[in-house]
Protein backbone atom coordinates (compact mmCIF):
# COMPACT_ATOMS: atom_id res chain seq x y z
CA UNK A 1 0.00 0.00 0.00
CA UNK A 2 1.26 3.33 -0.79
CA UNK A 3 1.70 5.72 2.21
CA UNK A 4 0.80 8.95 0.21
CA UNK A 5 -2.63 8.54 -0.80
CA UNK A 6 -5.64 7.40 1.07
CA UNK A 7 -8.19 7.20 -1.30
CA UNK A 8 -12.30 6.49 -0.51
CA UNK A 9 -11.82 3.00 -1.56
CA UNK A 10 -8.75 2.41 0.90
CA UNK A 11 -10.16 4.80 3.40
CA UNK A 12 -13.45 2.05 3.34
CA UNK A 13 -11.58 -1.22 3.47
CA UNK A 14 -9.35 0.01 6.47
CA UNK A 15 -12.82 1.33 8.20
CA UNK A 16 -13.84 -1.99 7.32
CA UNK A 17 -11.38 -4.23 8.27
CA UNK A 18 -11.47 -2.80 11.75
CA UNK A 19 -14.96 -2.91 11.51
CA UNK A 20 -16.70 0.81 11.79
CA UNK A 21 -19.07 1.86 9.39
CA UNK A 22 -17.48 5.50 8.78
CA UNK A 23 -14.37 8.40 9.92
CA UNK A 24 -17.11 9.49 12.55
CA UNK A 25 -17.57 6.61 14.37
CA UNK A 26 -13.84 5.90 14.57
CA UNK A 27 -13.49 9.19 16.39
CA UNK A 28 -16.74 8.75 18.47
CA UNK A 29 -14.52 8.70 21.47
CA UNK A 30 -13.03 12.11 21.13
CA UNK A 31 -15.34 14.67 22.80
CA UNK A 32 -17.34 16.92 19.80
CA UNK A 33 -15.85 20.31 21.07
CA UNK A 34 -12.47 18.60 20.61
CA UNK A 35 -13.23 17.97 16.86
CA UNK A 36 -12.46 19.96 13.74
CA UNK A 37 -15.72 19.71 12.22
CA UNK A 38 -15.02 21.00 9.12
CA UNK A 39 -12.45 20.48 6.20
CA UNK A 40 -8.51 21.37 6.61
CA UNK A 41 -8.36 25.34 5.61
CA UNK A 42 -6.05 24.68 2.70
CA UNK A 43 -5.22 25.77 -0.46
CA UNK A 44 -5.97 23.62 -3.53
CA UNK A 45 -3.78 20.99 -4.77
CA UNK A 46 -0.77 22.17 -7.15
CA UNK A 47 0.44 20.57 -9.91
CA UNK A 48 4.83 19.42 -9.27
CA UNK A 49 5.61 22.56 -11.37
CA UNK A 50 3.37 24.87 -9.77
CA UNK A 51 4.76 23.48 -6.39
CA UNK A 52 8.08 24.35 -7.08
CA UNK A 53 7.67 27.82 -8.64
CA UNK A 54 5.59 28.60 -5.29
CA UNK A 55 8.36 27.26 -2.89
CA UNK A 56 11.14 29.22 -4.93
CA UNK A 57 9.05 32.58 -4.64
CA UNK A 58 8.55 31.94 -0.65
CA UNK A 59 12.74 30.98 -0.36
CA UNK A 60 13.43 33.94 -2.21
CA UNK A 61 11.26 36.36 -0.52
CA UNK A 62 13.80 35.62 2.64
CA UNK A 63 17.08 36.66 2.15
CA UNK A 64 19.52 33.34 3.57
CA UNK A 65 21.48 34.57 6.06
CA UNK A 66 24.25 33.47 3.86
CA UNK A 67 23.09 36.54 1.49
CA UNK A 68 23.98 39.28 4.30
CA UNK A 69 26.18 39.38 7.53
CA UNK A 70 23.80 37.84 10.53
CA UNK A 71 23.72 39.79 13.28
CA UNK A 72 20.55 38.68 14.72
CA UNK A 73 19.59 36.40 18.25
CA UNK A 74 17.01 35.86 19.97
CA UNK A 75 17.25 32.22 20.36
CA UNK A 76 18.98 31.11 16.97
CA UNK A 77 22.39 32.20 16.28
CA UNK A 78 24.92 31.99 13.04
CA UNK A 79 27.48 30.42 14.59
CA UNK A 80 30.46 28.75 12.08
CA UNK A 81 30.00 24.60 11.46
CA UNK A 82 33.06 23.04 10.88
CA UNK A 83 33.02 21.22 7.47
CA UNK A 84 33.57 17.67 9.66
CA UNK A 85 29.92 18.22 10.90
CA UNK A 86 28.56 17.91 7.83
CA UNK A 87 30.89 14.97 6.67
CA UNK A 88 30.21 12.58 9.61
CA UNK A 89 26.71 13.40 10.02
CA UNK A 90 25.74 12.87 6.19
CA UNK A 91 26.99 9.48 6.33
CA UNK A 92 24.58 6.99 4.97
CA UNK A 93 23.90 5.08 8.79
CA UNK A 94 23.25 8.44 10.36
CA UNK A 95 21.56 10.31 7.56
CA UNK A 96 17.87 9.24 8.64
CA UNK A 97 14.96 11.52 10.07
CA UNK A 98 13.90 8.32 11.70
CA UNK A 99 15.62 7.11 14.92
CA UNK A 100 16.48 3.67 14.68
CA UNK A 101 16.23 2.30 18.23
CA UNK A 102 16.02 -1.73 18.15
CA UNK A 103 19.24 -2.04 19.50
CA UNK A 104 20.06 -5.07 17.74
CA UNK A 105 19.98 -2.70 15.06
CA UNK A 106 21.26 0.21 15.79
CA UNK A 107 24.44 0.05 17.90
CA UNK A 108 26.29 2.88 16.32
CA UNK A 109 23.31 4.93 16.64
CA UNK A 110 23.12 4.08 20.49
CA UNK A 111 26.68 4.78 21.03
CA UNK A 112 26.08 8.25 19.33
CA UNK A 113 23.39 8.94 21.74
CA UNK A 114 25.53 7.87 24.60
CA UNK A 115 28.02 9.87 23.64
CA UNK A 116 26.01 13.04 23.31
CA UNK A 117 24.42 12.79 27.03
CA UNK A 118 28.25 12.28 27.97
CA UNK A 119 28.95 15.19 26.00
CA UNK A 120 26.20 17.18 27.46
CA UNK A 121 26.62 16.29 31.20
CA UNK A 122 30.32 16.91 31.18
CA UNK A 123 29.26 20.56 29.30
CA UNK A 124 26.46 21.79 32.14
CA UNK A 125 28.31 19.78 35.31
CA UNK A 126 25.14 18.07 35.18
CA UNK A 127 24.94 14.10 36.21
CA UNK A 128 22.30 13.13 33.76
CA UNK A 129 21.56 14.46 30.16
CA UNK A 130 18.26 12.55 28.03
CA UNK A 131 19.09 11.60 24.55
CA UNK A 132 17.62 15.40 23.13
CA UNK A 133 13.92 16.42 22.65
CA UNK A 134 12.60 19.03 20.05
CA UNK A 135 13.97 21.99 20.89
CA UNK A 136 14.65 24.58 23.39
CA UNK A 137 11.20 25.78 24.09
CA UNK A 138 9.22 22.45 24.38
CA UNK A 139 12.59 21.26 26.55
CA UNK A 140 11.73 23.96 28.89
CA UNK A 141 7.94 22.69 29.18
CA UNK A 142 8.87 19.36 29.73
CA UNK A 143 11.17 20.70 32.27
CA UNK A 144 8.36 22.61 34.40
CA UNK A 145 6.11 19.84 33.78
CA UNK A 146 9.03 17.28 35.63
CA UNK A 147 9.15 19.63 38.44
CA UNK A 148 5.81 19.15 39.41
CA UNK A 149 5.69 15.35 39.20
CA UNK A 150 8.83 15.36 41.12
CA UNK A 151 7.34 17.97 44.01
CA UNK A 152 4.15 16.99 43.58
CA UNK A 153 3.37 20.29 43.50
CA UNK A 154 0.75 21.41 41.19
CA UNK A 155 -0.08 24.72 42.05
CA UNK A 156 2.92 27.19 40.88
CA UNK A 157 5.83 27.83 38.78
CA UNK A 158 7.64 31.29 39.15
CA UNK A 159 9.25 32.22 35.95
CA UNK A 160 11.70 35.19 35.24
CA UNK A 161 10.24 37.67 33.18
CA UNK A 162 13.72 37.60 31.64
CA UNK A 163 13.29 34.02 30.01
CA UNK A 164 12.41 34.28 26.10
CA UNK A 165 9.12 35.17 25.49
CA UNK A 166 8.25 32.72 23.32
CA UNK A 167 9.71 30.34 25.32
CA UNK A 168 7.35 31.15 28.28
CA UNK A 169 4.31 31.43 25.59
CA UNK A 170 5.50 27.53 24.66
CA UNK A 171 4.89 26.41 28.87
CA UNK A 172 1.40 28.10 28.73
CA UNK A 173 0.27 26.33 25.64
CA UNK A 174 1.71 22.55 27.29
CA UNK A 175 0.01 23.66 30.96
CA UNK A 176 -3.40 25.29 29.42
CA UNK A 177 -5.06 22.22 31.05
CA UNK A 178 -3.01 22.53 33.96
CA UNK A 179 -4.43 23.71 37.31
CA UNK A 180 -0.87 25.32 37.62
CA UNK A 181 -0.35 28.88 38.43
CA UNK A 182 2.74 30.26 35.76
CA UNK A 183 4.07 33.75 37.67
CA UNK A 184 5.87 35.93 35.66
CA UNK A 185 8.66 37.67 38.26
CA UNK A 186 9.69 41.46 36.78
CA UNK A 187 12.73 42.01 35.30
CA UNK A 188 14.08 45.66 36.30
CA UNK A 189 16.86 47.10 33.75
CA UNK A 190 17.37 43.95 31.78
CA UNK A 191 17.50 41.70 34.71
CA UNK A 192 15.44 39.76 37.24
CA UNK A 193 14.62 41.52 40.72
CA UNK A 194 15.10 37.97 42.88
CA UNK A 195 13.96 40.18 45.73
CA UNK A 196 10.43 40.60 43.94
CA UNK A 197 11.00 36.81 43.03
CA UNK A 198 11.08 35.92 46.65
CA UNK A 199 8.09 37.04 47.27
CA UNK A 200 6.66 34.92 44.47
CA UNK A 201 8.05 31.75 45.67
CA UNK A 202 5.93 29.94 47.87
CA UNK A 203 5.89 26.42 49.86
CA UNK A 204 3.07 25.16 47.01
CA UNK A 205 6.25 26.62 44.22
CA UNK A 206 7.09 23.84 41.61
CA UNK A 207 10.17 25.68 40.14
CA UNK A 208 11.50 28.97 39.54
CA UNK A 209 13.13 29.29 36.08
CA UNK A 210 15.58 31.82 35.38
CA UNK A 211 17.41 31.91 31.42
CA UNK A 212 21.10 32.85 31.99
CA UNK A 213 22.45 34.79 29.83
CA UNK A 214 18.80 36.03 29.72
CA UNK A 215 16.85 36.76 26.51
CA UNK A 216 18.43 40.38 26.85
CA UNK A 217 21.69 38.37 26.82
CA UNK A 218 22.66 40.02 30.68
CA UNK A 219 23.57 38.24 33.25
CA UNK A 220 21.16 36.88 36.16
CA UNK A 221 21.95 36.13 39.72
CA UNK A 222 21.32 32.30 39.49
CA UNK A 223 22.62 30.89 42.71
CA UNK A 224 20.28 33.66 44.21
CA UNK A 225 17.23 31.54 42.48
CA UNK A 226 18.76 28.41 43.05
CA UNK A 227 19.06 29.09 46.90
CA UNK A 228 15.71 30.59 46.96
CA UNK A 229 13.72 27.73 45.17
CA UNK A 230 15.82 24.97 47.21
CA UNK A 231 14.47 26.84 50.68
CA UNK A 232 11.38 26.63 49.88
CA UNK A 233 11.62 23.19 48.45
CA UNK A 234 11.22 24.20 44.95
CA UNK A 235 13.57 22.77 42.19
CA UNK A 236 15.42 25.55 40.63
CA UNK A 237 15.45 24.90 36.42
CA UNK A 238 17.83 27.17 34.39
CA UNK A 239 17.81 27.66 30.14
CA UNK A 240 21.38 28.83 29.01
CA UNK A 241 23.41 29.05 26.58
CA UNK A 242 25.32 25.99 25.44
CA UNK A 243 27.90 28.40 23.83
CA UNK A 244 28.58 30.39 27.30
CA UNK A 245 29.60 27.59 29.10
CA UNK A 246 33.41 27.55 28.04
CA UNK A 247 33.88 30.59 29.86
CA UNK A 248 30.77 30.82 32.14
CA UNK A 249 29.91 28.98 35.18
CA UNK A 250 27.72 25.94 34.41
CA UNK A 251 24.18 24.54 35.69
CA UNK A 252 25.81 22.01 37.67
CA UNK A 253 28.07 24.50 39.51
CA UNK A 254 25.34 26.33 40.45
CA UNK A 255 23.37 23.62 41.70
CA UNK A 256 20.71 23.72 39.06
CA UNK A 257 18.36 21.17 39.50
CA UNK A 258 17.25 20.77 35.73
CA UNK A 259 19.18 22.58 32.85
CA UNK A 260 17.73 22.91 29.77
CA UNK A 261 18.99 24.70 26.25
CA UNK A 262 18.39 25.04 22.91
CA UNK A 263 21.29 22.83 20.68
CA UNK A 264 21.18 24.98 17.64
CA UNK A 265 23.92 26.67 18.15
CA UNK A 266 26.21 23.44 18.20
CA UNK A 267 26.47 22.33 14.60
CA UNK A 268 23.10 22.73 13.02
CA UNK A 269 22.60 25.84 10.65
CA UNK A 270 19.53 28.49 10.58
CA UNK A 271 16.84 27.06 8.41
CA UNK A 272 13.72 28.44 8.93
CA UNK A 273 13.33 27.76 12.33
CA UNK A 274 13.85 23.93 12.74
CA UNK A 275 14.42 21.21 12.92
CA UNK A 276 16.71 22.30 15.99
CA UNK A 277 17.62 20.38 19.49
CA UNK A 278 16.66 19.78 22.85
CA UNK A 279 18.88 19.90 25.78
CA UNK A 280 17.93 18.76 28.61
CA UNK A 281 20.21 17.60 31.99
CA UNK A 282 19.51 16.92 35.51
CA UNK A 283 20.68 15.86 39.04
CA UNK A 284 20.75 12.11 39.11
CA UNK A 285 18.00 12.03 42.03
CA UNK A 286 15.20 12.79 39.32
CA UNK A 287 16.17 10.45 36.48
CA UNK A 288 13.11 8.38 36.74
CA UNK A 289 10.91 11.35 36.50
CA UNK A 290 12.75 12.29 33.01
CA UNK A 291 10.95 12.45 29.92
CA UNK A 292 12.25 10.66 27.16
CA UNK A 293 15.17 8.05 26.52
CA UNK A 294 18.14 7.50 28.56
CA UNK A 295 20.79 5.52 27.04
CA UNK A 296 23.06 3.33 28.84
CA UNK A 297 26.51 1.70 28.38
CA UNK A 298 26.98 -2.52 29.21
CA UNK A 299 28.55 -5.39 28.38
CA UNK A 300 27.05 -8.30 26.16
CA UNK A 301 27.39 -11.38 27.07
CA UNK A 302 30.70 -11.99 25.54
CA UNK A 303 31.95 -9.13 27.85
CA UNK A 304 31.81 -6.64 24.65
CA UNK A 305 30.69 -3.25 24.87
CA UNK A 306 27.38 -2.27 24.06
CA UNK A 307 24.80 0.22 24.33
CA UNK A 308 21.20 -0.31 25.20
CA UNK A 309 18.06 1.79 25.65
CA UNK A 310 17.57 2.48 29.49
CA UNK A 311 14.70 3.75 31.25
CA UNK A 312 12.52 3.80 28.75
CA UNK A 313 9.42 2.39 30.96
CA UNK A 314 7.69 5.49 31.10
CA UNK A 315 7.97 6.33 27.15
CA UNK A 316 4.66 6.60 25.60
CA UNK A 317 5.00 2.99 23.76
CA UNK A 318 5.00 1.31 26.66
CA UNK A 319 3.23 3.91 29.57
CA UNK A 320 0.51 5.32 26.97
CA UNK A 321 -1.38 8.15 28.69
CA UNK A 322 0.82 7.62 31.80
CA UNK A 323 3.88 8.62 30.12
CA UNK A 324 6.21 10.68 30.83
CA UNK A 325 5.67 12.80 28.27
CA UNK A 326 3.34 12.34 25.26
CA UNK A 327 5.43 14.34 22.82
CA UNK A 328 9.14 14.17 23.65
CA UNK A 329 10.44 12.56 20.32
CA UNK A 330 14.50 12.28 20.12
CA UNK A 331 16.25 14.87 17.34
CA UNK A 332 18.80 12.38 16.83
CA UNK A 333 20.42 13.59 13.55
CA UNK A 334 20.53 17.29 15.26
CA UNK A 335 21.80 15.42 18.48
CA UNK A 336 24.53 13.41 16.34
CA UNK A 337 25.04 16.83 14.99
CA UNK A 338 26.25 18.61 18.64
CA UNK A 339 27.97 15.88 19.47
CA UNK A 340 30.35 15.92 16.43
CA UNK A 341 30.73 19.78 16.92
CA UNK A 342 31.38 18.96 20.44
CA UNK A 343 34.04 16.94 19.67
CA UNK A 344 35.52 18.95 17.11
CA UNK A 345 35.95 21.91 19.45
CA UNK A 346 37.26 19.90 22.36
CA UNK A 347 37.66 21.88 25.75
CA UNK A 348 40.19 24.52 24.91
CA UNK A 349 37.81 25.37 21.56
CA UNK A 350 35.14 26.50 23.64
CA UNK A 351 36.63 28.37 25.51
CA UNK A 352 38.06 30.29 22.87
CA UNK A 353 34.25 29.98 21.37
CA UNK A 354 33.26 31.68 24.16
CA UNK A 355 36.00 34.24 24.51
CA UNK A 356 35.63 35.34 20.51
CA UNK A 357 31.68 35.93 21.04
CA UNK A 358 31.92 37.91 24.34
CA UNK A 359 35.50 40.14 22.67
CA UNK A 360 33.33 40.61 19.35
CA UNK A 361 29.74 41.37 21.12
CA UNK A 362 31.57 43.80 23.35
CA UNK A 363 33.55 45.83 20.69
CA UNK A 364 30.31 46.08 18.67
CA UNK A 365 28.68 47.74 21.60
CA UNK A 366 31.20 49.82 22.55
CA UNK A 367 31.63 50.87 18.72
CA UNK A 368 28.09 52.00 18.21
CA UNK A 369 28.16 53.65 21.35
CA UNK A 370 31.46 55.66 20.78
CA UNK A 371 29.58 56.40 17.08
CA UNK A 372 26.98 58.32 18.92
CA UNK A 373 24.11 56.44 17.18
CA UNK A 374 22.48 55.38 20.67
CA UNK A 375 23.48 53.42 23.73
CA UNK A 376 23.08 49.94 25.70
CA UNK A 377 19.89 49.70 26.88
CA UNK A 378 20.18 47.78 29.91
CA UNK A 379 23.79 48.75 31.78
CA UNK A 380 24.94 44.94 33.02
CA UNK A 381 27.56 42.46 32.19
CA UNK A 382 26.31 40.24 28.82
CA UNK A 383 27.67 36.98 27.05
CA UNK A 384 26.90 37.66 22.94
CA UNK A 385 24.25 39.44 22.35
CA UNK A 386 22.85 42.96 24.19
CA UNK A 387 19.77 45.40 23.74
CA UNK A 388 21.21 48.52 22.13
CA UNK A 389 18.75 51.47 21.99
CA UNK A 390 18.87 53.70 18.78
CA UNK A 391 18.53 57.10 18.88
CA UNK A 392 16.39 56.74 15.42
CA UNK A 393 13.14 54.34 14.70
CA UNK A 394 14.35 50.92 14.12
CA UNK A 395 12.96 50.41 11.02
CA UNK A 396 15.52 53.20 9.56
CA UNK A 397 18.12 51.55 11.32
CA UNK A 398 17.47 47.60 10.21
CA UNK A 399 16.85 49.29 6.63
CA UNK A 400 20.62 51.25 6.70
CA UNK A 401 21.73 47.74 8.06
CA UNK A 402 20.28 45.79 5.24
CA UNK A 403 21.45 48.28 2.32
CA UNK A 404 24.80 47.90 3.67
CA UNK A 405 24.60 43.71 4.03
CA UNK A 406 23.66 43.39 7.25
CA UNK A 407 20.75 41.58 9.00
CA UNK A 408 20.54 42.98 12.69
CA UNK A 409 17.56 41.79 15.03
CA UNK A 410 15.10 40.89 16.52
CA UNK A 411 12.87 43.96 16.88
CA UNK A 412 11.98 43.66 20.25
CA UNK A 413 8.03 45.13 19.95
CA UNK A 414 7.09 41.58 18.02
CA UNK A 415 7.30 40.61 21.88
CA UNK A 416 5.10 40.94 25.12
CA UNK A 417 7.46 41.47 28.09
CA UNK A 418 5.65 42.85 31.03
CA UNK A 419 7.68 45.98 31.69
CA UNK A 420 8.57 46.76 28.53
CA UNK A 421 11.44 47.60 26.55
CA UNK A 422 12.83 50.58 25.83
CA UNK A 423 12.09 52.36 23.01
CA UNK A 424 13.55 51.94 19.46
CA UNK A 425 15.98 48.93 21.08
CA UNK A 426 16.97 45.84 19.50
CA UNK A 427 18.57 43.03 20.20
CA UNK A 428 21.52 42.33 18.35
CA UNK A 429 24.10 39.17 18.91
CA UNK A 430 27.50 38.76 17.78
CA UNK A 431 29.20 35.05 17.27
CA UNK A 432 32.64 34.30 16.81
CA UNK A 433 31.96 34.16 13.28
CA UNK A 434 31.78 37.48 13.03
CA UNK A 435 34.50 39.62 11.99
CA UNK A 436 35.92 43.01 13.71
CA UNK A 437 35.94 44.43 9.57
CA UNK A 438 32.49 43.36 9.92
CA UNK A 439 31.94 45.59 12.72
CA UNK A 440 33.01 47.90 11.86
CA UNK A 441 31.24 48.10 8.15
CA UNK A 442 28.04 47.95 10.53
CA UNK A 443 28.67 50.42 12.97
CA UNK A 444 29.82 52.49 9.53
CA UNK A 445 26.54 52.15 8.13
CA UNK A 446 25.09 52.66 10.90
CA UNK A 447 26.16 55.96 11.54
CA UNK A 448 25.68 57.39 8.47
CA UNK B 1 3.28 -15.86 56.40
CA UNK B 2 -0.31 -17.90 56.34
CA UNK B 3 -1.28 -16.82 52.61
CA UNK B 4 -4.91 -17.98 53.37
CA UNK B 5 -4.86 -15.59 56.31
CA UNK B 6 -4.45 -12.30 53.61
CA UNK B 7 -7.09 -10.90 51.37
CA UNK B 8 -6.18 -9.89 47.68
CA UNK B 9 -6.70 -7.39 45.21
CA UNK B 10 -7.89 -8.53 41.36
CA UNK B 11 -4.28 -6.30 40.84
CA UNK B 12 -2.81 -8.43 42.73
CA UNK B 13 -1.96 -6.43 46.03
CA UNK B 14 -1.81 -8.60 49.43
CA UNK B 15 -3.59 -7.23 52.86
CA UNK B 16 -2.87 -8.65 56.13
CA UNK B 17 -4.90 -6.79 58.43
CA UNK B 18 -4.52 -6.84 62.32
CA UNK B 19 -7.37 -5.41 63.38
CA UNK B 20 -5.39 -1.78 63.33
CA UNK B 21 -3.58 -1.85 60.47
CA UNK B 22 -3.52 -3.03 56.93
CA UNK B 23 -0.01 -4.26 55.75
CA UNK B 24 0.12 -4.15 52.01
CA UNK B 25 2.65 -5.60 49.53
CA UNK B 26 2.60 -7.15 46.10
CA UNK B 27 2.19 -11.11 45.30
CA UNK B 28 4.47 -13.42 44.12
CA UNK B 29 2.83 -14.14 41.19
CA UNK B 30 2.85 -9.72 40.36
CA UNK B 31 6.59 -10.21 40.99
CA UNK B 32 7.28 -13.06 38.70
CA UNK B 33 5.05 -11.16 35.65
CA UNK B 34 6.77 -8.17 35.75
CA UNK B 35 10.17 -10.17 35.89
CA UNK B 36 13.34 -8.14 36.51
CA UNK B 37 12.28 -5.06 38.88
CA UNK B 38 14.70 -1.75 38.98
CA UNK B 39 12.78 0.00 41.02
CA UNK B 40 9.84 1.03 43.72
CA UNK B 41 8.18 4.48 43.96
CA UNK B 42 6.82 4.19 47.32
CA UNK B 43 3.28 5.93 48.12
CA UNK B 44 4.03 9.18 50.80
CA UNK B 45 3.74 9.02 54.43
CA UNK B 46 0.10 10.80 55.76
CA UNK B 47 -1.05 10.86 52.05
CA UNK B 48 -5.01 9.59 51.73
CA UNK B 49 -5.70 7.30 49.34
CA UNK B 50 -8.74 5.66 48.10
CA UNK B 51 -9.30 2.27 46.97
CA UNK B 52 -8.36 0.92 43.67
CA UNK B 53 -6.44 4.21 43.20
CA UNK B 54 -3.02 4.50 41.77
CA UNK B 55 -0.23 4.93 45.23
CA UNK B 56 3.13 3.90 43.71
CA UNK B 57 4.51 2.21 41.27
CA UNK B 58 6.94 -0.66 40.29
CA UNK B 59 9.29 -0.90 37.38
CA UNK B 60 10.68 -3.53 35.79
CA UNK B 61 13.05 -3.50 33.00
CA UNK B 62 10.57 -3.87 30.86
CA UNK B 63 7.65 -2.00 31.94
CA UNK B 64 6.00 0.05 34.91
CA UNK B 65 3.50 -2.15 36.72
CA UNK B 66 1.45 0.65 38.92
CA UNK B 67 0.42 -0.26 42.97
CA UNK B 68 -3.07 0.41 43.68
CA UNK B 69 -4.53 0.69 47.05
CA UNK B 70 -7.02 -2.22 47.57
CA UNK B 71 -8.39 0.08 50.34
CA UNK B 72 -9.30 3.55 51.38
CA UNK B 73 -7.34 5.01 54.26
CA UNK B 74 -3.83 7.01 55.21
CA UNK B 75 -0.72 6.22 54.42
CA UNK B 76 0.51 4.76 57.71
CA UNK B 77 4.16 3.58 57.39
CA UNK B 78 6.33 2.71 54.35
CA UNK B 79 8.89 -0.25 53.74
CA UNK B 80 11.76 2.39 53.02
CA UNK B 81 14.40 -0.48 53.03
CA UNK B 82 13.39 -1.50 49.45
CA UNK B 83 14.53 1.95 47.81
CA UNK B 84 17.50 0.02 48.19
CA UNK B 85 16.73 -3.74 48.87
CA UNK B 86 14.56 -4.25 45.83
CA UNK B 87 15.01 -7.93 45.74
CA UNK B 88 13.33 -8.12 48.94
CA UNK B 89 10.14 -7.98 46.85
CA UNK B 90 11.26 -10.89 44.74
CA UNK B 91 12.93 -13.25 47.79
CA UNK B 92 10.01 -12.31 50.19
CA UNK B 93 7.24 -10.76 48.71
CA UNK B 94 4.81 -11.88 51.68
CA UNK B 95 7.14 -11.18 54.36
CA UNK B 96 10.01 -8.04 54.05
CA UNK B 97 9.14 -7.16 50.57
CA UNK B 98 5.94 -5.81 52.39
CA UNK B 99 5.33 -2.01 50.66
CA UNK B 100 3.31 0.07 52.88
CA UNK B 101 0.93 0.04 55.58
CA UNK B 102 -2.68 1.93 56.10
CA UNK B 103 -5.05 2.91 58.45
CA UNK B 104 -7.94 2.23 56.69
CA UNK B 105 -10.92 4.57 57.08
CA UNK B 106 -13.56 2.03 56.22
CA UNK B 107 -12.07 -1.66 57.35
CA UNK B 108 -15.39 -3.10 56.43
CA UNK B 109 -14.17 -3.01 52.66
CA UNK B 110 -11.52 -5.88 53.36
CA UNK B 111 -14.42 -8.07 53.20
CA UNK B 112 -14.71 -7.60 50.28
CA UNK B 113 -11.18 -8.21 48.86
CA UNK B 114 -10.67 -11.81 47.34
CA UNK B 115 -9.83 -14.53 49.42
CA UNK B 116 -6.83 -17.11 48.67
CA UNK B 117 -9.04 -19.22 46.58
CA UNK B 118 -10.44 -16.95 44.91
CA UNK B 119 -7.32 -14.83 44.05
CA UNK B 120 -5.23 -18.31 43.32
CA UNK B 121 -8.19 -18.56 40.83
CA UNK B 122 -7.75 -15.37 38.77
CA UNK B 123 -3.69 -16.29 38.61
CA UNK B 124 -4.98 -19.09 36.78
CA UNK B 125 -6.95 -17.48 34.85
CA UNK B 126 -4.19 -14.88 33.97
CA UNK B 127 -1.43 -17.07 33.76
CA UNK B 128 -2.85 -18.95 30.92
Amino acid sequence: MSYLFATPEEQQQMLAAIGVENLDDLFEQLPEDVRLNRELDLPPALSEIELDRMLRKISSDFATHGDRVCFQGGGAYDHFIPATVDEICSRGEFYTAYTPYQPEASQGTLQAFFEFQSLITALTGMDVANASLYEGASALAEAIIMAIRSTNRGSRVVISGTVHPEYIETVRTYLMRNECEIVIADAVDGVTDWQQAGSLINDQTAAVVVQHPNFFGCFEDVQSVVDQAHAAGALAIEVFDPVSLGVMKRPGDYGIDIAVAEGQSLGIPLQFGGPYLGIMACREKFVRKMPGRLIGQTVDRDGRRAFVLNFQTREQHIRRDKATSNICTNQGLMALRASVYISQLGPKGFVELGDQCHQKAAALADRLTEAGVGQLAYAQPFFKEFVFQFNRPVDEVIAAAQNAGFNLGPVLDRFEFPNGVPENSLLIAVTEKRTFDEIDRLVAALSR
Amino acid sequence: MDLSSLRYSQTHEWVHWDGNVATIGITDFAVSQLTDLVYVDLPKVGSEIKAGETCGEIESVKAVGELNSPLDGTVAEVNESLENELEKLSDSPFEAGWIFRLTPSDPSQIDALLDRAAYEKLCDEEGH
